[in-house]
Parts: C-alpha cells; sequence; structure tokens
C-alpha cells in the first residue's frame, strides 16, 4: 500500500505536477527506465493468406499490471493474444518473455496461461480436477495440488464445490473455474480473452471489481482482450488500442481517454466533439484554430497554417440558456435532441444545419430552475484547457 | 420452431414404421408359434427355443460369429478413429485420397469386396478361417466406424484441446485426455455399428472364412435354403431383442444426459 | 499445430485400405484376364517367383482377354448386367418416392418426436438384414402371411415370391434406412423461416415446398440415392433369397461363378465390369461427401 495515502491533499508536495485524468495513480513501472518489461513483441506481424490481421506490434507489458488490449473486432487483438500463447506463430518479429523469445516455443511449454472466452472447462472432469489439471502436468505432488485446489476455490469464491462437474454450474460459477483454472499453475502471465462478453451489465459490473482486486492481491501479470471501452478504462493500468492490425495508441485509461493520439483513439473511446479548421497560432502550449464552426482554442501544439481538429469531450461542453460573453470556444444553437439516463443527460445541439453537437451534463441536483428542452436556443462554451488539438 | 404436421405426414411416418416392422413383428410372433407353418397358429410355445439351445451346430455358429463381431468391431473401431482424426485435423494433401478410400468402401458391393479380400488371401498364403474373416469384417466395417466418429469430431469444441495444451498438454496427450472423453459415446457408437455390421454379414464371410468358422449368417442362409426352419425365428428373434435393448437402452442414456446439461442456470 | 500431427494419423488407415481394399482389386483385375484350371486355387497362370524376371514375364504373356471374350459370348451376363442396373435404379426411384415422404414427414414433428422417430427408422437396421429378408419370404410365400391377409379379405391370392416384383420390395425395404437419414439429415437443418418467407409473400404451402424445400433437400436426395443405387447393383441376398432362377443380377452371378461353377476367372470378370460401370456413381459419392467434408 502506498505511503502518501494518509497524507492530505493539502499536504502534499505543491509542484507534483497535475494528473491528466482524475485519478491519482502511483503504480507506474513504465515510466520507470530501470524497470524491466515481462513481455514484449517486437516487429511482430501475423497474416492469414492475403489478409493481414497485425502489423509491426512494438508493446511492452510489464510485470503486475492489468494491461487491456482494446479494439474492435477484426482489429488483430486477439491474434496477438494467441500469438503471445502460443496457438499462433508470427510471420516476422520477436516475442519475449523475460528476454527469452519464445514464439518457437509449443503453448504446452510457456508458462502462460488463458481464460478462454467460452471458458472451455473440461466436461469429464470434476470443479476440483479442472483446476488442478495445470498443476498435474507440472507434475506437482497431490498434496500440493489438493491444497492448491483449496486456495484456488477460497479465491474465487467456490468453497465446496470442487467435486461437482461443469454442467452443474451457472454461467457465473463456470467463469470462476476457468478463471481458477489459468491461475493455479502460477503463470508469468495471465490472458483473458473477452472473459465478460456473455455476461449481463450487472454481474459484468461485479465481475469487473472483482477481477481487480484479484489482480491486485495476486500480484499478477493479467492481460486482458476486449471491445468493451468501457471494460478497459474500468480495469486496466494501461490500454493499448488497436486497429486494423497496429498499435494506436497506449496509455493509462486517463492518457488514453484525456490525451488521444488521433481522431480515431479520440472516437472509440467515448464519445467526442470535433471541431475542423486552420491552426492560425501555436506557442505556449495553447493552440487557435478557424473553422467553419467558429474560432477554438485548445491545449498542445500543431503546425501554423495547416488543418488540425478540436476535440472536447461532452461532458467538458457547458450549456447556457443565456447568451454568454463572446469569445473563443463559444457557440449558439438549438437543443435538437437530448437523452435522460437519470444521473446524466445529454443533449445534442444543432449549431448549423446538420451539425450537431454533444454536451452532457451531470444531474447533480434533483431539480432544475431553468431546464432545457427540444428547440429550446443553448449557448455553449468549453475552456482551452478542457480541448485538445489533434493533428491527424 | 412451429412446424406445420398435416395428416399426410403423420400418415407416412406411420406407413414407413408400419412397413418396417412388420416382418420382425411377425417373426417375433411365430417364433412363440407350437405349428412348424407360418399361416397355422398353433398356440403358444417356446419348443423352438429349446431346440436351438440343443442345437450345437447352431450354438457354435453363434459363439464364432460373437468372438468374429466383438474383434472386428475392436479393431476396425481403432483404425476408425485414427482415419477420423486424420480426416477432419489433418492437412495432408493426400487427404482426398483417404477421404476417396473410405466412402468407396462404404459403398462397395459386398460381393465386390469380398472376392478380392479373398484373392488377397489366397495370393498371401493364409488359411481361410476365424482371422481371415475378422480381418475381412474389420476392413468391411472401418468405413462405417469412420464416418460415426467423423461426424462427432468435426462438431468438437477444439478450444478444450486448445485449453489442455495451454495448461501444459502435449497435443497428443490433449487429444487423448479431453478429446477422447469427449467424442466417447460416437466411439461407442461406432463400435456397436460395426459389430452389428459384423454379426450380420452373409457374403464376406461365405467368401472368406474356412473350416470351423462358420458364423451365424453362413449357416442360417444354408438353412433358409432348405426351407422354413422355426428355430431360424427363435433365434432371429433373440438377436432382434439383445440389440434392440442395447440400442434402446444406449438411446435413453444419452437422452438422459442431454436433459441433465440443459439444466437452467 | 506447425507439423501436421493429425496428418501422421492417417498412416495405419492408410495402410489398411492400401493393403486389403485397393491393392486385391489389382488381384481381380489379374485374374480375369486368367483362366480356369484344375487346381488349388482354380486358375491358371500362377507367378513362380522361384524363376525370378523370367518367372514374371511367363506370367505376363500367360494372361489373355479370353475370359471377358466369354462374357461378350453368353447373353446371359449381358442379361444380368442390364438387369441389375434396371433393377438398381427402380429400386433408387422407388426408395426416393417412398423415403422423401417419410423423411419430410418426421422433420414435422417435435424435436423430442423426431429423435425417438429416427432412432425408430434406424432400429432395423441394427437387427439382422439376412433374418429381416428371411421374415419376407415367410410373409411372401404363396402359403405365406399376405395371402393369408388376401384371403381373409377375399382377395384373389398373390404369387410374388421368385419374382422381380419380391427382389424390389425387399431391396427398398432393406434400404430405407438408409435413403430415410441422408434426406431427413439435410431435411431437418433447413431453416423454416425460408419458408415463412416465401407463404409471406404470396405461395401456397404446396408452392413454397416446391419452391424453396424441395431444392434444397436436393443434395441429401443426391446422397441417399447414390448411397443406394451403388451396393444395390451388386446385391446378392436379396436376389437370391426372394428372386427366382430369372431374376439375373451381377451380385449372383459372381456368387454362382465362384462357389457353383468354381469359375474364379469369370466371377473376377463380372467384378471387373461392374466395378468398371460404377466407378462413375461413387466418385460422384465421394465428390458429394468431399463437400460436407470441407463445410
Amino acid at each position: 500500500m502506498d505511503q502518501g495515502a494518509d497524507r492530505a491533499l493539502s499536504e502534499r508536495a505543491p509542484n507534483s505536477r497535475p494528473q491528466i485524468g482524475g485519478v491519482r495513480d502511483t503504480f507506474a513501472p513504465w515510466e520507470d527506465p530501470a524497470a524491466h518489461p515481462l513481455v514484449r513483441f517486437e516487429g511482430v506481424s501475423k497474416a492469414f493468406g492475403d489478409t493481414a490481421a497485425v502489423t509491426g506490434v512494438d508493446l511492452s507489458i510489464y510485470g503486475s499490471e492489468f494491461f487491456a488490449l482494446l479494439g474492435p473486432s477484426g482489429c488483430g487483438k486477439t491474434t496477438l493474444m494467441r500469438m503471445l500463447a502460443g496457438f499462433e506463430t508470427p510471420d516476422a518479429g520477436r516475442i519475449l518473455l523475460e528476454d527469452r523469445d519464445i514464439a518457437a516455443d509449443p503453448p504446452h511449454r510457456r508458462p502462460v496461461h488463458m481464460m478462454f472466452q467460452a471458458y472451455a472447462l473440461f466436461p469429464h472432469l470434476s470443479v476440483a480436477q479442472n483446476i488442478g489439471f495445470g498443476l498435474k502436468r507440472q507434475g506437482a505432488p497431490r498434496r500440493e495440488i489438493a491444497d492448491r485446489v483449496e486456495e484456488m476455490l477460497a479465491l474465487v469464491k467456490l468453497e465446496g464445490m470442487g467435486k461437482r462437474r461443469p454442467d452443474q454450474l451457472s454461467g457465473g460459477q463456470r467463469q470462476r473455474v476457468a478463471l481458477a483454472r489459468a491461475i493455479a499453475p502460477r503463470p508469468r502471465i495471465l490472458l483473458l480473452d473477452e472473459p465478460m462478453a456473455a455476461l449481463d451489465k450487472k454481474l459484468r459490473d461485479e465481475t469487473q471489481f472483482e477481477l481487480m482486486t484479484l489482480q491486485q492481491t495476486l500480484g499478477m501479470t493479467f492481460m486482458i482482450v476486449t471491445h468493451d471501452q468501457d471494460e478497459a478504462m474500468v480495469v486496466a493500468d494501461r490500454i493499448a488500442v488497436m486497429r486494423e492490425g497496429r498499435i494506436v495508441q497506449v496509455g493509462r485509461p486517463g492518457e488514453v481517454y484525456e490525451a488521444p493520439a488521433d481522431r480515431y483513439v479520440a472516437g472509440f473511446i467515448g464519445d467526442v466533439n470535433l471541431f475542423e479548421g486552420r491552426v492560425t497560432t501555436s506557442e505556449g502550449g495553447r493552440v487557435r484554430l478557424v473553422g467553419d464552426d467558429g474560432t477554438f482554442e485548445a491545449e498542445g501544439a500543431g503546425p501554423v497554417g495547416e488543418s488540425a481538429w478540436i476535440a472536447v469531450r461532452p461532458e467538458k461542453v457547458e450549456v447556457h440558456t443565456d447568451p454568454p460573453p463572446p469569445g473563443v470556444n463559444v457557440l449558439a444553437g438549438r437543443v435538437h435532441d437530448y437523452g435522460y439516463l437519470g444521473d446524466w443527460t445529454t443533449y445534442l445541439v444543432e449549431i448549423a444545419p446538420g451539425r450537431l453537437v454533444r454536451v452532457a451534463r451531470a444531474n447533480t441536483t434533483r431539480t432544475v430552475a431553468r431546464p432545457l428542452g427540444c428547440g429550446d436556443a443553448a449557448w455553449l462554451t468549453f475552456a482551452p484547457s478542457s480541448a485538445v488539438v489533434l493533428t491527424r | 420452431m412451429r412446424r406445420g404436421l398435416s395428416a399426410f405426414n403423420i400418415a407416412s411416418v406411420v406407413l414407413g414404421l408400419a412397413f418396417l416392422y412388420a416382418p420382425i413383428l411377425i417373426l417375433v410372433v411365430y417364433s412363440f408359434n407350437a405349428s412348424r407353418l407360418v399361416t397355422v397358429w398353433g398356440g403358444f410355445s417356446t419348443r423352438w427355443y429349446v431346440a436351438l439351445f440343443q442345437d450345437a451346430q447352431m450354438l457354435d455358429a453363434v459363439w464364432v460369429t460373437l468372438r468374429v463381431g466383438v474383434i472386428s468391431a475392436t479393431i476396425a473401431t481403432a483404425v476408425g478413429v485414427l482415419a477420423a482424426l486424420a480426416l477432419v485435423r489433418g492437412r495432408f494433401r493426400s487427404r482426398t485420397a483417404l477421404a476417396g478410400g473410405v466412402y468407396a468402401t462404404l459403398v462397395m458391393p459386398e460381393v465386390i469386396l469380398g472376392l478380392s479380400l479373398l484373392l488377397l488371401f489366397v495370393s498371401l498364403g493364409l488359411p481361410r478361417g476365424f482371422w481371415t474373416v475378422t480381418l475381412s469384417h474389420a476392413t468391411l466395417t472401418l468405413a462405417y466406424a469412420t464416418v460415426v466418429v467423423q461426424a462427432r469430431l468435426a462438431t468438437f469444441d477444439r478450444s478444450l484441446e486448445e485449453a489442455a495444451q495451454d495448461l501444459g498438454c502435449p497435443p497428443w496427450k490433449a487429444f487423448v485426455l479431453i478429446t477422447l472423453p469427449g467424442i466417447a459415446p460416437a466411439v461407442a457408437a461406432a463400435w456397436m455399428l460395426a459389430f452389428t455390421l459384423s454379426l450380420d454379414d452373409l457374403v464376406i464371410a461365405s467368401f472368406t472364412s474356412g473350416p470351423g468358422a462358420t458364423t451365424l449368417p453362413m449357416r442360417l442362409y444354408s438353412q433358409v435354403r432348405l426351407g422354413v426352419n422355426p428355430e431360424i425365428n427363435a433365434v432371429s428373434t433373440l438377436l432382434i431383442g439383445l440389440v434392440a435393448t442395447g440400442v434402446i437402452a444406449a438411446y435413453l442414456v444419452q437422452q438422459r444426459r442431454r436433459r441433465r446439461e440443459a439444466v437452467p442456470r | 499445430m506447425k507439423r501436421d500431427r493429425a496428418g501422421l494419423a492417417a498412416i495405419v488407415p492408410f495402410l489398411w485400405l492400401a493393403l486389403f481394399f485397393a491393392f486385391p482389386f489389382l488381384l481381380v483385375a489379374k485374374l480375369s484376364l486368367s483362366d480356369t484350371a484344375l487346381a488349388m486355387p482354380p486358375y491358371t497362370p500362377r507367378i513362380d517367383w522361384s524363376q525370378g524376371l523370367a518367372g514374371v514375364q511367363a506370367f505376363l504373356a500367360a494372361l489373355d482377354g479370353e475370359t471377358y471374350g466369354r462374357l461378350t459370348q453368353d447373353r446371359l451376363y449381358l442379361d444380368a448386367y442390364l438387369s441389375s442396373l434396371r433393377i438398381a435404379a427402380t429400386g433408387t426411384g422407388l426408395l426416393l418416392l417412398i423415403g422423401y415422404p417419410i423423411a419430410y414427414g418426421i422433420s414435422r414433428f417435435r424435436p423430442a418426436v423426431r429423435n425417438a422417430l429416427v432412432m425408430a427408422v434406424v432400429l432395423p437396421f441394427w437387427t439382422s438384414f439376412l433374418i429381416r429378408i428371411y421374415a419376407w419370404i415367410a410373409i411372401l410365400k404363396p402359403a405365406g402371411v399376405l395371402n393369408a391377409a388376401l384371403s381373409a379379405l377375399h382377395l384373389p391370392p398373390v404369387d410374388i415370391l421368385n419374382t422381380e416384383t419380391a427382389v424390389i420390395l425387399g431391396l427398398v425395404y432393406a434400404y430405407l434406412p438408409f435413403m430415410v437419414l441422408p434426406l431427413y439429415a439435410v431435411l431437418d437443418k433447413q431453416d423454416d423461416s425460408l419458408i415463412e418467407a416465401a407463404q409471406d409473400l404470396g405461395s401456397t404451402p404446396l408452392s413454397a415446398f416446391w419452391r424453396v424445400t424441395f431444392p434444397l433437400s436436393i443434395p441429401g436426395a443426391a446422397a441417399g440415392g447414390l448411397l443406394c443405387f451403388i451396393p444395390m447393383a451388386g446385391e446378392f441376398v436379396i436376389p437370391d433369397l426372394l428372386g427366382g432362377s430369372d431374376t439375373l443380377m451381377l451380385g449372383k452371378v459372381i456368387w454362382t461363378e465362384f462357389f457353383s461353377n468354381r469359375d474364379w476367372p469369370a466371377a473376377s470378370a463380372v467384378a471387373i465390369v461392374l466395378l468398371a460401370t460404377l466407378i462413375v456413381p461413387i466418385l460422384l459419392f465421394e465428390r458429394e461427401q468431399a463437400k460436407v467434408l470441407r463445410a
């Protein structure tokens, strides 16, 4: 546990720089130049016939990290994971586990274990036999296997279920067995293939937190593959966003969300408003951009005279019922549509024919003095520090 | 799935089943007929069963047939599992040739198969008897066993094997520990099919058998040529009863297992 | 898996089939080019290995096509050939006519009932084939059950046994499961929403059947047809037990030549001719199955 936890906010060192994203994160081995990654992909490529599944991937994953590979279906994330597990071999590049190239090792000889998407529990073996399967293959003595199985059953809260068969368990229980089975042989890294795809929302939320707790308790390195950006954001220490076989950005959830590398990442994770224009000035970490929608200022740097985009998230845009003083980052329009979700309200404001800006506002009070409805005039503003400039 | 069931559909199925089962029912009924004649009902009697159990030649033929059946079915199933594995998972170029050989054996008229096998044994100088029949039956039933196992293996969830490999099993061990138990019902069905076909075969046995290895079908055939012998009804009924019990039992076990697996979460 | 381990499993089956299936056909072909002899085994020439290469040459020189000549000269063989094909074709046609409604009927039942019905169709197949044919003798003979039933209904008796009709009846009876199962497999897999779409667009149920169900079931019918026709052409037991002396089928001819006449070369020659005829249907069948294999 981290020493700074019991010191009040006001007592903390004043020159600790403001962290992007909202949370204080002390675990960051990737920022330590002396740290050594557990897994490294170097220039890994793989094609199936004419289709390139993975192209030139470089990635480092550190010990005790909860790493997420995020992307739409077909982006290559599953192929990448299967290459790490050993079920596919790369056409080019190296895969290093603790500095040893394992690309040629068959799956049964790698200290890497996988929790399969459909769990793949052995139907003719009991829960205990499933969990002990990997240890048995390692040749551990029977006593040790039994102890470890008991330990695992307690860890995933399935005590007493050892003698049951998979077909006697619920979906959630089967998932825990699959997890326990993959963890029991103490892999160097645990791979999770879309683990929450089959669960309903409530169960998914619970499972996400359980997984995180489990990972921190064990201190084991987890790598999750998912297309669900909420899931990746919640559980991961770092996310790698993939698109068409390439890694587009790697970073903390906060970094990926608030400092996306390009418009694809900005649009893939959460919602974003993009304003295109020409960069007129770029100095002191601020950029001014002029476009059809207006004049904007945002953080970052951009090539003067060329086109770029301003990206601002819906929750960073303020909506007003009275016109604000004129300036940069001001838009006027009419409420085109809205979505009330209970905790948040989303507005779609039309600032020009066919041009909609998305605004999200937390409903921090139960009643609203001057509510907005469809057709009402609305003004939108946002701070320059709330927006970033994207050059691609 | 709503599927309309018309009177025509029901009639087709009922008539079809009646057509299939009528001869069997007649056989069973007349095995208990005290009279020799088929057209005359002489009262209920088990005399033909008694006569059957005193007929040494018949019993000897039954014993030979059972032994040939068990051994040839076992060989056919073992080789059939290998063939199914190669056909479903293999990537070798002569895969079509193997498939071709299997399917050709499946449809080949038995007289051709029997003749060619006999010529093989003659040219190899093997004396005809128990083992030539057994090897021939194994060849005949190999294709059927392969097809049954292949159908199941093709739908087997390969992620189970991958999970086993992931946890430390070399591929062959994953097959033995995980896949084989998974396809075990199909392997058992293949064995039963091979056994029944062997039990039943007349043509190939006639060509490839020898002195001291007369099978039941061969014995039955020679008797049928001489005329109707009610003992045949008795042995037929027993065989039908034996096989029917086995098949129905297997079916019920399978249904019960399927129902258990469908327990709601 | 880089190395094709599953492919290694093909070695034993391959060797088995090569030795017990493929190689013997060469022997049959060789025998069809030989002559009868009063010896055991009753044919000549035989390779004298002790003479080495010269022995092989002498052997090859002694082969001739005389047996085939005999086949063409005797009308009996041609008649048997044509009637085998005719009977097999008739039987297959009847099987399609009878088997299709049965398969279709089964596919209309509830899933639980469907499985039981399929089992009911398959069950006779598991009981002795010979015995069931034998049962038909008891039914069809002049003093048999059929005539007893007919006379009870005051209808004239029929004399079917030992005629071609009995043979076809027996063939249809024996091969019915082979036709129903492939047809049922195809019909069962069909998506009901296709029929509903057709009806929604204005088709009557009958028309929907002809335009949607039937065309899609043709692969199943082809598979079933070939699965029945090919072995039927060479069938022995049924023509022997239920047919008379005028029912000529090649299976019977081969048997008679071999066992009664001890004319092994003639039996082999007839077998080769039958095999040559069936090569095309066999290849068609394999092509159909290969499609399934690739799917």
